[in-house]
């Protein structure tokens, strides 16, 4: 038996496939369980193939493997979908009386709960309740007390009346009456409840969540899949706070926005993904030359061009490095999970006006859209901390005047930082501009101060490597000959993965890092290590070009670029293969 | 805000360098006796600027100020406008900046109608790239990108913030600073999003919307018995190809800015130390 249960709904667009899934994964959540999710999905509104994958375990799960024991299948193609990840004694539960699913054949080494979903669900009150006459059988299976499905479902329904509630705990009872009744089979599954008392969220929610948390009361923003989350979870919640969503009317606009709001004083945000990131990077410049704090989040997705929406990549790197024309000042800050994906949020408003620069807050769809569970004191909003930086008052502005009294707002000072007035400050106004300009924000081009002020954008990079703590995660054996390094997303996945490796014998140092500009100094580490491999998902590997350029040495790359995130022992097998190529060249 | 604030608060030191004649001056001049006159003052104002002559405007103004990128500048006064409400927020622009470039921002801009003001310095040619069609350059105006006049009708800006929703649209002249200068108090007085196209002419490159046409041809609506609350009234002025037109078009008397629907009515400027207060409740929404 399994530790850990990978279960999954999968059928058409329109199905309710998302809303079931969750339901259980919640269900799980409260029992005490911990749980990971994944969805497949595809670009569309109804139809299609798609599915909401729940792995579930008593002790934390990282990551999604290549394992599927239960699945709930609405269509015949739910199974061919997933006929690589079903295996032997894996359960699939679906309904034959419908007339497309009449003719599945259920290979002879799995096993085939035939359930009559939509006839149970009507007999309970109503058809559109098939799904969660499945979930009943799904408790049955796999020995979940079908009462912490309760809850659930009234979370869920709870709006729509008693009734309704009532008659989908009567749907899920039938549903496990019915596999109760006509099969009489013992799958060897028995998910324990426990006390530990955790939520459920996904990355783009914790992103929303942070934003909120740091003190975020504007975001302007364009629907863009996988960002869209970001902005549907601030719309209605920042408004307790005092704050405001504005859906733009394209991404120019949506970053403006947020720059007009940032020069008034507000802790500003967009996000969005690589198209829109290419619509925005025309306005990336400006807000770094007019020193303005901003948060713009990329929740990468496949790309170039409008790639694949639905699919994981992480092949922005480049363009949040580098991105718009001429040198722009930013930092690049990459959260490597959903919890870091809050508190990195916090850290990007931090960082943004405390210098004053644009922050390019870097996710990606897996973050995005999966789910996990955390003990609520990950998200500890008493730790949470406001730094707003060089903020000045109408008592002190004259400290920062020119002998004429004019404010300087792009002032050279020693760290780089400048001065900062929120417009209404008496004795502070100002104007600021695209163009070089001078202390005071005023057009020049005067060669000693454009590289006064060139220099003074610079100095502020320079001040925050010193001031701040680029720091890395890490994880496995820190005396391991071999190096893995990785950003984004791919830590879950490879914090299983070295466990799979070290039972194999094959001990793994591995580096996560949240920083790529700047970045921790991982020379010693490299320099340290037999082998150094980093892992991304995309296929040039932008990563480990930075970090080649950094130590001047080559290092091995694991890539993957299908639009799939990296599965735990997929990773393990691929590192174990590079770890072997590479002893092949040596021998 | 004090009340012995004169216009002259409003200029800065800088010299402007837009060519002598420009109609460029008259317009930012009544803008800012407008902004006086309103009871402003530099410090609770915030003037916006896209790219092109018009774009200097901040430069030659003293208030809290940006001058962005080419065709933002409404987005940046929205956001400006929507974070503190207690700020006056002017946005400048020209009819390349805000017609062309800008013409998605512009739609928007009106429907959505934050209580700011959007005035258009409207020379019909590019003028600071030394002389190209603009958006609003006549469909015969020969220029060094359209030899032969750009063969397109212009774009009637008027047109299209009446068929946006506009709820103030205001035709002025630079040359006529009185009126001019009126024209924009109303624009800033009025609740919601305030547009003034200004005709701005260009002395340098552009000789056929000269001073000395805007005057023979311009009719002041105040000596004629249009009705500024009827939109008929308005749409047949404004769709009127054979007259130039000064004075407010338009002006709907029951217009509720966006700000105010929407319920932004705080200076988001100031926040906690921390997490605001019951943050904790986010997260056990996840439970």
């Amino acid at each position: 038996m399994p530790e850990d249960l990978n279960w999954a709904i999968g059928g058409e667009a329109g199905d309710g496939i998302d809303s079931t899934g969750k339901i259980f994964a919640q269900a799980l959540s409260r029992a005490g369980r911990h749980v990971f999710t994944s969805k497949d999905f595809a670009s569309r509104i109804r139809g299609g193939y798609t599915a909401y994958k729940v792995r579930t375990a008593v002790d934390r799960v990282e990551s999604v493997v290549d394992r599927l024991d239960v699945l709930i299948a609405l269509t015949e193609r739910t199974i061919d979908e997933n006929m690589n990840e079903l295996h032997e004694g894996s359960v699939i539960i679906y309904d034959g009386e419908r007339t497309t699913m009449q003719n599945v054949e259920i290979p002879d080494e799995m096993i085939g709960l035939e359930v009559p979903l939509k006839r149970l669900a009507e007999e309970a009150g109503g058809a559109i309740m098939a799904n969660v006459v499945a979930l009943g059988a799904a408790c049955e299976v796999t020995g979940f007390p079908i009462e912490n499905l309760d809850e659930s479902l009234e979370k869920r329904f709870g709006d729509k009346g008693e009734a309704i509630v009532e008659n989908n705990k009567k749907a899920a009872r039938a549903g496990q009456e019915f596999v109760q009744a006509e099969y009489d089979h013992d799958y060897g599954y028995s998910l324990e409840t426990t006390d530990n008392d955790y939520v459920l969220l996904n990355g783009d929610e914790a992103i929303g969540m942070g934003a909120i948390a740091a003190g975020c009361r504007f975001y302007s923003g364009y629907p863009i899949t996988p960002a869209t989350d970001v902005m549907e979870y601030m719309t209605g919640r920042v408004d307790q706070f005092g704050g405001k969503v504005v859906q733009a009317e394209d991404e120019l606009a949506a970053i403006n926005m947020a720059l007009g709001a940032a020069r008034a004083g507000a802790r500003a945000m967009t996000a969005t993904s690589g198209p829109g990131i290419d619509l925005m990077t025309e306005t990336f410049g400006l807000v770094a030359t007019t020193e303005t704090p901003l948060v713009i989040c990329d929740v990468m997705r496949s790309g170039p061009s409008t790639g694949m929406p639905t699919k994981q990549e992480q092949g922005d790197l480049n363009m949040a490095l580098y991105g718009g024309h001429g040198e722009i000042p930013r930092f690049v800050v990459t959260p490597t999970n959903i919890s870091e994906c809050f508190w990195k949020t916090v850290e990007a408003f931090n960082l943004a006006e405390k210098y004053q620069t644009p922050v390019f807050l870097v996710s990606d769809l897996a973050l995005a859209v999966t789910e996990q569970t955390f003990a609520p004191e990950t998200f500890d909003m008493d730790e949470v901390e406001i730094e707003r930086g060089k903020v000045v008052d109408e008592d002190d502005i004259d400290g920062w005047q020119n002998e004429k009294e004019q404010f300087q707002p792009h002032f050279p000072s020693a760290d780089g930082v400048s001065p900062r007035t929120f417009p209404g400050t008496s004795g502070g106004a100002h104007m600021t501009t695209g163009l070089e300009h001078d202390a005071l924000g005023r057009r020049t081009e005067d060669t000693e101060v454009r590289e006064e002020q060139v220099e003074k954008r610079e100095r502020k990079v320079e001040t925050a490597r010193e001031q701040e703590d680029w720091d890395y995660r890490e994880f496995g054996d820190p005396d391991a000959d071999t190096l893995v390094v990785s950003w984004g997303s791919n830590e879950g996945a490879m914090r299983e993965g070295l466990e799979m490796l070290a039972d194999e014998g094959l001990d793994v140092r591995f580096i996560s890092v949240p920083y790529i500009f700047p970045r921790p100094d991982l020379s010693e580490e490299i320099e340290a290590a037999e082998q150094t491999i980093v892992v991304e998902c995309n296929a040039t590997g932008q990563f480990a070009d930075v970090i080649e350029h950094d130590v001047l040495e080559r290092v091995d790359r694991v890539n993957k670029y299908d639009g799939v995130r990296f599965k735990a022992d997929e990773l393990a097998e691929e590192i174990k293969d590079a770890v072997a190529e590479e002893t092949e060249v040596s021998a | 805000m004090s009340s012995d604030i004169r216009f002259t608060d409003f200029k800065s030191d800088k010299q402007p360098t837009w060519c002598p004649g420009c109609g460029d001056f008259g317009t930012m001049n009544g803008m800012m006796k407008a902004l006086a006159e309103t009871g402003n003052d530099p410090d609770n104002t915030f003037v916006v600027a896209g790219i092109g002559c018009s774009g200097k405007i901040g430069t030659y103004m003293h208030s809290y100020a940006l001058h962005g990128v080419h065709g933002r500048a409404l987005p940046v006064g929205i956001g400006v406008k929507l974070a503190n409400p207690d700020l006056e927020v002017m946005v400048a622009g020209g009819d390349g900046d805000g017609y062309s470039i800008g013409a998605g921002h512009f739609i928007h801009a009106v429907r959505r109608n934050v209580d700011m003001t959007y005035v258009v310095m409207d020379n019909r040619i590019y003028g600071l790239t030394k002389g190209q069609a603009s958006p609003t350059s006549r469909e015969d105006f020969e220029t060094s990108t359209s030899p032969d006049g750009p063969n397109q009708p212009p774009v009637n800006p008027k047109a299209l913030a009446l068929s946006a929703g506009a709820t103030f649209i205001a035709q002025s002249f630079s040359s006529n600073s009185q009126r001019h200068a009126q024209l924009v108090q109303e624009a800033i007085e009025h609740d919601g999003f305030g547009f003034v196209n200004v005709y701005s002419p260009c002395v340098t490159f552009n000789d056929v919307d000269t001073y000395d046409y805007f005057r023979d041809t311009i009719q002041d609506l105040e000596e004629t018995d249009h009705d500024e609350t009827d939109a008929d009234q308005a749409k047949d002025k404004i769709l009127d190809g054979d007259k130039e037109y000064m004075g407010v078009l338009y002006r709907d008397d029951d217009s509720v800015p966006f700000d105010e629907r929407e319920g932004f009515d705080q200076n988001m400027s100031e926040i906690p130390d921390g997490a605001p207060e019951g943050a904790m409740d986010l997260v056990r929404e996840f439970y």
